[in-house]
């Protein structure tokens, strides 16, 4: 066998596939195991309620808004504070990691004493029309809120990275702004962007604690499927709780799949441009 | 040699003092409105226990959904008692084989040592004009009530309406499905808890009545603010009654179950009833509740024995995947 360079390679990889193990598989072995008491017939069943379908549309639906709205305003975030200094600076980009700290339940509550139509923004909102608490638009508000730190702490480190002497070339050989950003900038941040996009996806799919107080959690309106999951653990219906956890799992797992391959995509896209 | 025997008297010495003054703690699993009441109760049964046995007795307490209280004992949490919002919630503690399938003949009064019911809390003045329980789907009316499918407190609510709506119809049951079916149109918000429920109504102002616990319509026009609602009484409601027991399995493996058995019998003491009197629970000792009269409004109430049989029957009628309430709801 030849030696490595770089000791200590059997012991890392010891420690992390038994990390893992402990960790992500076995609980998710457990889910399975769990879930394989409806059997086919019961997973088949579940997908055919309309409200399961609703529950899920709304999850999946919201949290992609909701991670694409993140995008947007991450991005926009994250270049002020990396490009531009300005008195205060430093205590907004604390700000940022405050939705990871805050139990998710005081966001939840926070929001909907916003938004509740006594609230300081929902008597404003309301009489326009705008419901947001109690009402679809808050289970994405709730979602973007606690996605948001995941898209500026993503791209912060590539922004601060990126040489500025790319930029003087472009403007140089007679590019405009508009091109330098879309054509120069811009495929460069493409992975980093999806990367945050995807952790923020990942976050709002399974987010139970802030979403519960504002969503209003109608049938079919603004009930969000792991709402489903603890009603089904409320009728001691453990089989069809994991059930639908696994149907979760499986989504999201193709989803996250589908923005990896993306990624590679995208980044030999760049690669090939540069 | 000397130091194994200074051993021995010490290990003797420990086990005659355990035996003069023993520490004993209790763990009770408990639902969510009941933290005040149970504070006071614990306090002077400790008080009692020390006086009649020297034994100092720490009780803790869990609190939290009755339903996830049940699952939490099932899962391991070792409570050795577990005072819930409805008997279900037990049947399903000794489904899995912790206690005796037989819990609620082994105290008095269905193991119920107080009772409470379903009234109406509406805004000061009742602007709706709300009285009874068809004034709740009148054009307009919003109610709060959380979902039975999480909270206990919600399942007593749906049976006084559906108990309710049963004697307006002489007894025909498609009448009352679509009573309730139009009564939940008018729910805005479903949220998981009664005490979700009580700050939605209360704090967010969002509904015109809210279907509550009497003991938690008590306690909010006690509050500072409380004058802000006004409690109605419907023409009939339904008999809540919050069960206790104690977890055999859990006690044996303590060796609490003397303290255990005598804590939930305190329940049932003067002292104690008087404490949950104060509490708003209904208690169950006539004489208490003559002392009391003033605060508890008369009300007509049906047990869920008469109406529906037993809470298993009922969960599977109603409120199991499929039942009554999934068939009302909208996208079944």
């Amino acid at each position: 066998m030849r030696r490595r360079i770089l000791p200590g390679f059997g012991i890392s990889l010891g420690y992390a596939l038994a990390y893992l193990g402990l960790i992500v598989l076995l609980p998710l072995a457990a889910l399975a195991w769990k879930a394989s008491g409806v059997g086919l017939h019961g997973l088949l069943h579940l997908l055919e309620s309309p409200r399961t379908l609703a529950a899920l549309k709304l999850s999946f639906g919201g949290a992609f808004l909701a991670a694409l709205i993140n995008v947007f305003i991450g991005l926009l975030v994250a270049w002020a504070l990396v490009r531009y200094r300005f008195p205060g600076r430093r205590w907004f980009d604390a700000l940022i990691d405050l939705p990871f700290a805050l139990p998710t339940a005081v966001a939840g509550i926070a929001l909907t004493a916003l938004y509740a139509p006594n609230g300081w923004l929902g008597r404003w909102l309301v009489p326009l029309g705008i419901q947001v608490a109690y009402a679809p638009l808050g289970v994405l508000l709730a979602m973007v809120f606690v996605g948001f730190p995941f898209v500026v702490r993503t791209l912060q480190p590539v922004l601060q990275s990126l040489e500025r002497d790319v930029e003087e070339a472009a403007e140089s050989l007679g590019a405009t702004r508009r091109q330098t950003f879309l054509r120069v900038i811009l495929p460069m941040l493409v992975p980093t962007l999806l990367t945050g996009f995807a952790l923020a996806l990942a976050r709002a799919v399974g987010e139970y604690g802030s979403v519960i107080f504002i969503a209003g959690n109608i049938p079919m309106r603004s009930e969000i499927a792991p709402l489903l999951i603890v009603q089904k653990l409320e009728e001691f219906d453990y089989a069809g709780a994991a059930a639908l956890g696994v149907v979760m799992l499986a989504f999201s797992f193709i989803l996250l799949l589908l923005i990896a391959l993306l990624q590679r995509w995208s980044r030999r896209w760049a690669e090939r441009a540069a | 040699m000397k130091i194994r025997t200074a051993l021995f008297a010490l290990a003797g010495t420990l086990l005659a003092a355990s035996a003069m003054a023993r520490d004993v703690t209790l763990l009770n699993a408990s639902y969510d409105p009941t933290r005040e009441l149970y504070k006071a109760v614990n306090s002077a049964f400790a008080a009692q226990w020390k006086a009649q046995h020297g034994d100092t007795v720490t009780i803790r307490m869990s609190h939290g959904g009755s339903g996830k209280q049940a699952r939490a004992v099932v899962d391991g949490l070792p409570a050795d008692v577990v005072t819930l919002a409805l008997a279900y919630d037990i049947d399903a503690v000794a489904d899995h084989g912790l206690l005796d399938k037989n819990w609620q003949q082994r105290l008095l009064e269905n193991s119920s040592p107080y009772t409470s019911t379903i009234v109406f809390l509406v805004r000061k003045g009742n602007p709706k004009c709300i009285r009874d329980w068809s004034d709740l789907i009148k054009p307009g009316v919003q109610v709060i009530t959380p979902n039975p499918k999480t909270s206990g407190g919600a399942r007593w609510n749906f049976l006084a309406a559906w108990g309710y709506a049963l004697r307006q119809s002489g007894g025909d049951e498609t009448k009352a499905k679509a009573f309730v079916k139009t009564l939940f149109e008018h729910v805005p918000v479903l949220d998981t808890g009664a005490r979700g429920a009580t700050n939605t109504f209360a704090q967010r102002g969002i509904g015109d009545v809210l279907l509550a616990w009497e003991n938690e319509a008590l306690l909010a026009t006690h509050e500072p603010d409380g004058d802000k609602f006004e409690i109605v009484v419907p023409s009939i409601s339904i008999l809540a009654e919050p069960p206790v027991a104690v977890v055999d399995k859990n006690v044996d493996a303590h060796g609490s179950r003397e303290v255990a058995e005598a804590y939930l019998k305190f329940l049932y003491s003067p002292q104690a009833q008087e404490i949950e009197a104060r509490n708003f629970y209904r208690p169950r000792s006539a004489e208490v509740a003559a002392r009391y009269a003033a605060q508890f409004p008369k009300v007509n109430t049906f047990t869920l024995a008469d109406e529906f049989g037993s809470w298993r029957q009922t969960q599977a009628k109603f409120f199991a995947e499929g039942g009554v309430f999934d068939q009302i709801g909208p996208g079944n």
